[in-house]
């Protein structure tokens, strides 16, 4: 008899911050570039450099802490991981343990079907990043230390954790990249490995509660390969188990060619880290009104957009979700909706408008369509001077050339017919050229009526406003 | 007298007047180097070009009219634990052999910017750890008032070369009393400033939060000077404070009266040799017959900083001194098959025992599981520590006491590790509360000079250098010159 599992998932994310600087030097924290290019003393470890707090980085934490609802340490400690390896210059990480910048916060996800569900967050805190090893080839090896030292985020879940499934685990990580971004705290790219996610998974019976032996799973670079590293190893756990073999704690890497995990060590193979405060800073010191002026000066996040949204515009509860998504794409429907239906605009925006940038691989910072060119097609649209089908093509000729749609009416003769004899003699012709289809509706079949407007609509070139057309359609049945 | 038996304040004011060149001084203390060195053995590397460059650069600014520092031209010893642009910085360790950094010492900077002449890198234990200098890769030093003896360490070398003329004066390193009881040793003046007084940036880091550097001098006005010249704020040391740097010198009135001494009675016990008891008391009378008060005190938790340091110390070290992998810089091992391989050789082979006991030591007492049992305790026994003192320091101005329990021993005599360590259970509690504390000559036990030591509240280096100043003018003991 097989037993059916459900997966336990923790989180530990790692945030690449937007400074100028890296974390304890004056080197440019920047991506690319020939290696060992930014580096000093401080951040190639040499004999007698000391570390500087990168205030900025500091402060983008207490920023990320705030908005996921943490209590802030007033007082931190850093702590020295040690531990040895050929990218990490110093034998020792500079990182956060007893007290880290955020600790009991927690974020709202939201699911495909709509539930809500809070994933509780044990910490968030600033360490700095390792350098890079390059494979040369052969038994050689080559390390690049132009990211030695860059400052990094690190948002670890709360422990059970509250993930229970890979969909969760992607909505939990969507959210967290968009709270990111919309902070500038980080660019959130995934694929570059400035946004890295580890989840931890253990399985239990499904409906059971409790956690089991857990693996982590690291090198996932998407949230594709999150879900899909979360999904093989629930059935790999799962066939251990009710094989009636143990699941052993372990680290595994993700082959994404593959799409499978492989084991990478054991737990009792880990270095231990032997942390202990950092002797060489001085212990961080927030002021309560640093912390206040800091959470007053976050900006309007995911949620709380996507509820203003929904109920400011009258958008559907989905719509709201998907202009929220990001800070640019809000800015631009709340642009292009100042002064026209807002939910015609989040139409256009969801729909014609991200069918188009799909397309191109364009986002909306790169469009020529302004948002005040949006609105007024809607204004044209909705005021009649064009049919919702010239709309459509007059919004993709603006993807295209970034010309305001009054001027493309205007050279392409697309303004709609409104002239009511025109469509009129036009809808004369039809019932002339349709008896049959007359009588029908006559006889009470009404959805037939769809075939004379649909020989109207097309004999008009598609100008003519579909309501006047059903109107002068229905006057002259009744007058015959 | 030669040149190089002189002060720097001395040899400040023949400068000035133009009686003697930076590179007659500079040729003076070569000249020393030369006939003394093969017995001494002061230095790692002796930088001769450099200093002789660095000497004519302050003749010809000080010819031409330009402003230049008072104390330019002076030659200097610097301990070879400070990072120097271009001049091979070893730790006295196989393992930074041909270690050449690419950037100075805030200290090192700063002295170059007052025209210093840098007249080599001074002998110490490897990485600092040790009270001999016999634990140096690159051999012992000597003591220069009797050749078969230890200098002391750490920076016995930097106290060598002072005391042998071999340098004007020189700049060392204190982690447990690494200035004082090699000064102690030899006859001279050693300061361990207030921690975080002096920027560490560019000293290799043997115990972060307790090194600091320090000047090593003939007499109390030179120590004075020198610290005019390294102390003050670094944006690159965090745990350097933010505070004016006064005019050292004006502490140097010459008078104690009404000032409060107190002398610890633990610091008399057992271990401190009859000779060094007797010559601290009588220094401790010569300055109640100054004007001073001296009173008895307890500072009860004294027994346990001797190993709480060895808690604590190690720990720091085993992390500080884990960069030296091969990787990077400094020794790499020919035989490595694999990175793990690399590390594990390099390290093996590049360092010397005393630094791989310690290393095992700070290890272990990280390690999980024995973390809280003496890490932690060890942290908690270090604050009972500093407030033994602040307790003290509410009724006293300063503590008086031995610097270390004996005088300097024979080379090769003390080979127990404990009872080496030994040597530095009365300098040690300064460095754990941070506070100041220097050492001058204040007798002698068989030809070998005697150490006073005094402690003073953080940043109260001022008073430090008044009570050492005036005992200094009512005795003879620091125009002493070890015959060589
Ligand atoms: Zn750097």
């Amino acid at each position: 008899m097989t037993t059916t599992y459900e997966p336990i998932v923790g989180m530990e994310c790692h945030a690449e911050l937007l400074t100028e600087s890296k974390m304890f030097c004056g080197c440019a924290n920047a991506f690319g570039g020939a290696p060992n290019t930014r580096t000093c003393p401080v951040c190639l470890g040499l004999p007698g450099s000391l570390p500087t707090m990168n205030r900025r980085a500091v402060e983008l934490v207490l920023r990320t802490a705030l908005a996921l609802h943490c209590e802030i340490s007033l007082d931190c400690l850093f702590a020295r991981k040690n531990y040895f390896y050929p990218d990490l210059p110093k034998g020792y990480q500079i990182s956060q343990y007893d007290d880290p910048i955020g600790k009991s916060g927690y974020l709202d996800i939201t699911l495909e079907d709509g539930r809500r569900k809070r994933i509780h967050i044990r910490r968030v805190h600033l360490e700095e990043d390792t350098g890079k090893l390059i494979h040369a080839g052969g038994n050689e090896s080559e390390v690049d230390y132009n990211r030695s030292g860059v400052p990094l985020m690190e948002v670890v879940t709360e422990f059970p954790p509250d993930i229970e499934s890979a969909d969760e685990a992607k909505a939990y990580l969507e959210k967290l990249r968009s709270i990111l971004i919309y902070l500038d705290v980080s660019d959130g790219k995934m694929e570059e490995g400035h946004l890295r996610a580890e989840p931890n998974l253990s399985i239990r019976p499904a409906g059971t509660s409790g956690v089991g032996v857990k693996t982590e799973i690291k090198n996932l670079n998407s949230f594709k390969s999150v879900y899909k590293g979360i999904e093989y190893e629930l059935v790999r756990q799962s066939e251990l188990l009710n094989a009636g073999e143990p699941v052993r704690q372990e680290t595994l890497g993700w082959n994404d060619v593959s799409g499978e995990t492989y084991h990478m060590r054991f737990k009792e193979e880990e270095q231990e880290y032997r942390y202990f405060p950092e002797p060489d800073l001085v212990p961080l010191h927030f002021e309560t009104a640093d912390i206040e002026a800091a959470r007053a000066d976050l900006p309007e996040l995911p949620d709380a957009k996507r509820e203003r949204f929904a109920s400011q515009y009258g958008l559907r509860e989905y719509d709201a979700g998907i202009l929220t998504a990001s800070r640019p794409l809000a800015a631009y429907f709340e642009e292009a909706a100042a002064g026209a239906d807002p939910k015609a605009i989040a139409n256009y925006v969801t729909g014609d408008l991200a069918k188009l940038l799909n397309a191109s691989g364009q986002e909306i910072t790169e469009t020529k369509v302004t948002a005040a060119h949006l609105r007024e097609l809607i204004m044209l649209r909705d005021g009649g001077k064009i049919t919702n089908n010239s709309a459509k093509a007059v919004l993709a000729e603006m993807f295209e050339t970034g010309e305001a749609p009054a001027v493309i009416v205007e050279t392409r003769g697309l303004a709609a017919v409104s002239d009511d004899s025109a469509v009129a003699a036009e809808v004369d012709k039809a019932l002339a050229a349709s008896p049959e289809v007359v009588a029908k509706i006559k006889g009470g079949n009404e959805k037939s009526k769809g075939f004379l407007t649909g020989m109207v609509m097309k004999a008009m070139k598609g100008q003519a406003r579909p309501d006047v057309v059903n109107r002068l359609i229905d006057e002259r049945l009744a007058a015959l | 007298m030669e040149l190089y038996a002189l002060t720097a304040h001395e040899l400040s004011e023949k400068l000035i007047r133009r009686e003697v060149s930076a590179r007659e001084v500079t040729q003076s203390v070569l000249g020393r180097i030369a006939s003394t060195e093969e017995r001494v053995h002061a230095y790692v590397t002796v930088t001769e070009s450099i200093a002789l460059a660095q000497a004519d650069a302050v003749d010809a600014a000080r010819a031409s009219g330009e402003s230049v520092s008072p104390l330019a031209g002076i030659p200097i010893a610097l301990k070879d634990n400070l990072c120097t642009t271009g001049i091979e910085t070893t730790c006295s360790s196989k393992i930074l052999r041909g270690f050449v950094p690419p950037y100075s010492a805030t200290v090192v900077e700063k002295l170059e910017a007052s025209g210093s002449v840098f007249i080599g890198k001074a002998n110490l234990d490897e990485f600092a750890m040790g009270s001999s200098t016999e634990n140096s890769a690159f051999g012992a030093s000597h003591n220069p008032w009797d050749i078969g003896t230890v200098p002391g360490g750490s920076s016995g070398g930097s106290t060598a070369a002072v005391a042998a003329g071999e340098a004007i004066w020189a700049i060392g390193s204190d982690t447990g009393g690494s200035i004082r009881q090699p000064a102690a040793f030899c006859g001279v003046v050693g300061l361990k400033p207030t921690y975080g007084r002096v920027s560490r940036y560019g000293l290799i880091a043997f115990a972060s939060s307790l090194d600091q550097i320090g000047p090593v001098t003939k007499d109390v006005r030179d120590a004075a000077l020198l610290m005019n010249l390294i102390s003050g704020h670094d944006s690159r040391d965090s745990t350097s404070i933010v505070r004016d740097v006064p005019d050292y010198t004006r502490a140097l009135t010459g008078g104690v009266k009404g000032l409060k001494l107190g002398v610890p009675k633990e610091y008399f016990a057992q271990g401190v040799s009859p000779e060094v008891s007797a010559s601290v008391r009588t220094a401790i009378d010569t300055l109640v017959s100054l004007g001073a008060i001296a009173e008895e005190i307890s500072l009860p938790h004294s027994e346990y900083a001797l190993p709480t340091y060895y808690i604590l110390a190690p720990a720091e070290a085993s992390s500080n001194l884990a960069r030296y992998d091969g990787v990077r810089f400094g020794h790499r091992t020919a035989r490595a098959t694999n990175h793990v391989d690399l590390f594990e050789k390099s390290r093996e082979e590049g360092f010397g025992p005393e630094v791989k006991q310690r290393i095992m030591i700070g290890t272990y007492a990280l390690s999980a599981g024995y973390y809280d049992a003496f890490y932690l305790k060890a942290q908690k026994v270090r604050t009972l520590i500093k407030r033994d003192f602040d307790l003290a320091f509410e009724k006293y101005d300063a503590i008086i006491a031995p610097t270390a329990p004996t005088v300097a021993f024979k080379l090769g005599e003390v080979s127990d590790p404990l009872a080496m360590k030994l040597n530095d259970v009365l300098t040690i509690p300064a460095n754990m509360a941070g506070i100041p504390a220097i050492s001058l000559p204040c007798g002698f036990s068989d030809g070998l000079p005697i150490g006073l030591q005094l402690m003073a509240p953080n940043f109260g280096e001022e008073t430090l250098f008044q009570i050492a100043y005036a005992y200094e003018q009512a005795t003879r003991w620091h125009l002493g010159r070890a015959q060589l």
